[in-house]
């Protein structure tokens, strides 16, 4: 493994752009594009997490998955440990996805039904075939033992796992070719709550002994502040805010961020009683008919002419927090 | 490296193959397991029989329309007094070979087209879909009469005359089955890990979609021992071989003097063709992982 | 003492599976009044959604059955009554909203005729007069221009909205209890604080009680007065939210609370591992063993949980616990 003496992130995504064609163009109608992800930049440091929280629609997945290269990304770059991933093709990329691997959310439909544990988790080394045939068993036998699971339980199919099991299967999947980066999406949320908890010490305990950076999709606050480092928050293909985690959670600017967070419910009687709910009206706007300023201006509850009109871009105040959003200013108080 | 202890509150299951289940799930279906065994019985009577019973179909041993039970023959005989026992025993090797070779060749064309359509979309599958369509629109048994009647009544050509013609079923739901798989997300984890697009397709998706392929192949056997037994009724067959739609065709004629030369070999064909499609309903039952969890 | 509006004793329901006849609730009593809310809380495979189909008279016909026990509604017994009077409680005094919104609609009809059927077929309205109650309800459940999106088909919502037509079409007949069966799982969190609040709101406006079905701790925490925490079909828990959150007395409560890990006030940079509750719930064919069902998950397990059903612990405030270790928790 080499250390980064200059304190380089590990992964540098820059100004990355997802678009869907809805409808393609003809003689008498103009294509029509769905911008999943719009113009986002975002930097983690190797043994770090990096955390994008959303709401459904909100276009995180796919950001992960255009970062990985399992969507096609309209631009941007994608930097990896100074290998910029989006310009890869063919082999080239297919060798290259050892360094980046992917943990998925639904631990049912992200097994192949048909093979068994011990060659799922084998599939990235005999794909990849970086190692010796011979040292592949002993590797999987390894995995097995850092994820709890028990060498009896290799011959398995994955349909003779509960759901927590199996996503340990995943995770050693993603671990077996000792990438540099793993992007965990959701990996928690197709859990019970007793379980999700046993996987997220699991990712704890795992990036603490083998220093793994993670790139962690989630919709869940409460995870997101126990998992990460710093956090991007997105609505509707942008980042609305990026910053660290205590400032997130103990100061957050952007209206989206604080009514998201005020609306997770929480056991915690201090919290409930300090923190006022706000509501946010009505519904996110139709993605193909974006408006022409702040995503966000009609449900929030301080927006002016001027945010219905201009586009809010995320800029980076005194302390390092970013956020996009016209109404704060640089004593860092949020408008709401 | 210092590992975590492995925790084991939960029960380790035993390693079974799902293929294993899908047997469990098959025998518990009565219908589908009596089909089986005449079916099977069926292809022992196609292996062996003409060595039991070696009477040659085509040599006339008695008078005309002896029927069946009398004078010995268990079956009766024909308009040129030929043995309509031998016919059967004899005429099943040929039903059941080119049924399993046009289906063979359909589920080969059709996979191959409906995978490559599936998995790479775009104009691949754009031209691969118009083919299909061209070939689902032509009407079938004239289309596979003009190939009979263009290159000759050989086994060969009537195989391939009915397997270019019932391709296209199992075409799009090779195509379909493939559209499905390819989103979930086992198939994305193995091209984040490296799989090659060739491993994708045939190693990942294919097994999948297999289910339903089979159970179409199933009953594409069927469906092309009726086709063969239309094309012989027509004429259109190699009058040196014996098959069960040939007797019949040759017997038409007679089919109201004489109607037990034309019933018993389409018993033969009704029984053969309902087994068939008992096991390929009782095949997909068992295959259905929806159903298996019950 | 007034009679509560359920009255829920030794309730014991079973299931037939492959593995023969399994209690997926066993031994559960519990009381509602009205204008309550009370919380069912626990993993999924715990017996949650099963007590609300029971109440409901909606139990998996030929497989589930209520064994033994009584389900008294306002001086009525749901166990014994005929269908025909359990169908009528269903529609006008019991109702109940489910986790999917997206396909508990019927997509071929607008969700003004569908409200309006029900209130057609439990309260006899005429035609016109059930479709002006059908945009009355919309509105209720704050559904912005409630007299255009009526005649709107359920693919053209969104699924808070769907959510709140299901709320709409629940509380048509004004309904004493309505049961609320995760109502919130499929939604993003904005949204189930709309949802939530909407809720809180009927209940004080028409003095419905609530029974909501939940996984999560701080949903409970947020939405009801009393809570009963489920393990393996038999009660865990009972008592007063706060109470409990404060001062669980059973390791599996305990266990549900800081497991998850919850936002809280002034963040700080400390971070803890989570509280593991190994392992998972049984399968159903353990369930109904006279023993302790947590036992094998639990870290203060001794003998006696292993070879006696814990009876029930009574504290102060209602608050009881099933566990032979409950003081000590």
């Amino acid at each position: 493994m080499n250390y980064n003496i200059d304190n380089k992130p590990l992964l540098d995504v820059q100004s990355l752009t997802v678009r869907f064609t809805v409808k393609r163009g003809g003689f008498f109608s103009e294509a029509k594009h769905l911008y999943a992800v719009d113009d986002i930049s975002f930097q983690i440091k190797r043994g770090e997490t990096l955390a994008i929280v959303g709401e459904s629609g909100s276009g995180k997945t796919t950001a992960a998955l255009a970062v990985a290269q399992l969507v096609k990304a309209y631009k941007g770059r994608v930097d990896l440990d100074g290998t910029d991933f989006l310009t890869l093709k063919d082999e080239a990329l297919r060798l290259a996805r050892s360094k980046m691997q992917f943990i998925f959310q639904d631990p049912y439909s992200s097994l192949n039904p048909r093979v068994r544990a011990e060659k799922i988790v084998r599939e990235p080394l005999d794909n990849l075939g970086a190692v010796r045939d011979e040292e592949r068993q002993a590797i999987v036998d390894k995995l097995f033992e850092a994820v709890g699971l028990h060498p009896e339980q290799q011959r398995l199919f994955p349909h003779q796992f509960s759901g927590g099991q199996r996503q340990r299967i995943g995770i050693a999947r993603a671990l077996a070719t000792q990438p540099d980066l793993i992007i965990c999406d959701e990996p928690v949320s197709a859990l019970d709550v007793a379980v999700q908890a046993q996987i997220l010490n699991l990712l704890r305990k795992l990036q603490a002994d083998f220093g793994l950076t993670f790139l962690f999709i989630s919709h869940d606050l409460g995870v997101v502040q126990h998992m990460c480092d710093s956090i991007a928050v997105m609505y509707m293909g942008k980042i609305v805010e990026y910053a660290d985690r205590l400032s997130l959670f103990n100061n957050p600017l952007h209206p989206y961020t604080k009514a998201l967070l005020s609306a997770v419910p929480t056991v915690d009687k201090k919290r409930r009683a300090e923190t006022k709910r706000i509501l946010i009206p009505g519904d996110p706007p139709d993605p193909l008919d974006l408006p022409k300023g702040c995503r966000f201006a009609n449900r929030c509850p301080v927006a002016q002419d001027r945010c219905k009109s201009e586009q809010p871009i995320l800029r980076e105040l005194k302390s390092g927090h970013k956020v996009a959003c016209h109404l704060v200013d640089e004593n860092e108080v949020s408008p709401l | 490296m210092s590992m975590p202890p492995v925790i084991q509150t939960e029960e380790i299951a035993t390693a079974r193959h799902p293929m294993a289940e899908a047997w469990e799930m098959f025998r518990g279906n009565h219908a589908a397991m009596v089909a089986l065994v005449v079916l099977t019985l069926i292809m022992i009577i196609a292996a062996i029989g003409p060595y039991v019973y070696p009477t040659d179909p085509f040599d006339m041993v008695w008078a005309p329309f002896s029927p069946p039970g009398v004078d010995g023959f268990i079956l009766g005989t024909d308009y040129l007094g030929r043995d309509l026992m031998a016919a059967i025993i004899h005429g099943a090797r040929v039903s059941i070979v080119i049924g399993l070779a046009a289906a063979f060749m359909s589920v080969f064309i059709g996979v191959t087209v409906g995978a490559l359509a599936g998995f790479y979309r775009g104009w691949v599958e754009e031209l691969l879909m118009r083919v299909t369509e061209f070939f689902q629109v032509l009407p079938t048994l004239l289309f596979s009469m003009v190939i009979v009647a263009l290159f000759g009544a050989s086994l060969p050509m009537i195989t391939f005359a009915i397997g270019i013609v019932s391709w296209t079923a199992v075409a799009r739901i090779t195509r379909s089955e493939f559209l499905r798989i390819r989103e979930l997300e086992y198939v994305t984890a193995s091209r984040a890990s490296g799989a090659t697009n060739a491993k994708l397709m045939f190693q990942i998706i294919l097994p999948n979609a297999l289910p339903p392929i089979i159970v179409q192949a199933a009953l594409m056997v069927g469906s092309a021992i009726l086709f063969e037994a239309g094309l012989s009724f027509l004429g259109l067959t190699d009058p040196n071989v014996v098959s069960w739609g040939q007797v019949i065709g040759s017997n038409r004629q007679y089919i109201l003097d004489a109607s037990y030369t034309v019933t018993v070999p389409g018993i033969a064909i009704f029984v053969t063709v309902l087994a068939i499609s008992l096991v390929g309903d009782g095949l997909n039952d068992a295959l259905n992982p929806k159903l298996r969890q019950r | 003492m007034i009679q509560p509006l359920l009255k829920v004793q030794n309730l014991r329901i079973e299931l037939t599976t492959r593995d023969g006849i399994a209690p997926v609730i066993d031994d559960l009593s519990f009381d509602l009044g009205a204008g309550e809310s009370i919380s069912f809380v626990g993993e999924s495979g715990c017996g949650k959604s099963m007590t609300a189909l029971g109440i409901m008279g909606l139990l998996p016909e030929k497989i589930g059955r209520i064994a033994s026990g009584s389900i008294n509604f306002n001086g009525e017994e749901l166990t014994t009554v005929s269908q025909k009077r359990l169908r009528a409680i269903r529609g006008n005094d019991i109702s109940m909203i489910f986790q999917e919104p997206m396909t508990s609609l019927n997509p071929v009809y607008t969700v003004g005729e569908q409200i309006a059927e029900v209130l057609r077929a439990h309260q006899g309205l005429s035609k016109a007069a059930a479709w002006n109650s059908a945009i009355e309800l919309l509105d209720a459940v704050r559904i912005p221009n409630a007299k255009r999106r009526v005649s709107d088909y359920p693919f053209q919502m969104s699924g808070g909205q769907r959510q709140r037509v299901m709320i709409a079409m629940a509380l048509a007949c004004k309904p004493k209890i309505l049961i609320a069966d995760e109502p919130t799982t499929a939604l993003d969190v904005t949204v189930q604080a709309q949802i939530f609040d909407l809720l809180n709101d009927l209940k004080r406006q028409t003095g419905t009680a609530i029974i909501l079905i939940t996984h999560d701790m701080g949903a409970v925490a947020e939405m009801a007065e009393r809570m009963i925490v489920m393990y393996a079909g038999r009660g865990a828990e009972q008592g007063p939210v706060d109470q409990i959150i404060d001062h669980p007395r059973h390791p599996y409560t305990k266990g549900l609370i800081s497991c998850v890990p919850h936002i809280v006030a002034d963040l700080t940079n400390e971070r803890n591992d989570l509280t593991e509750v190994a392992g998972i719930v049984p399968p159903l064919r353990e369930f109904g063993q006279d023993r302790c069902l947590f036992a094998s998950r639990c870290s203060m397990v001794s003998q006696q949980c292993l070879d006696k059903r814990p009876p029930e612990m009574k504290f102060e405030a209602g608050q009881s616990s099933a566990c032979w270790h409950a003081e000590a928790v």
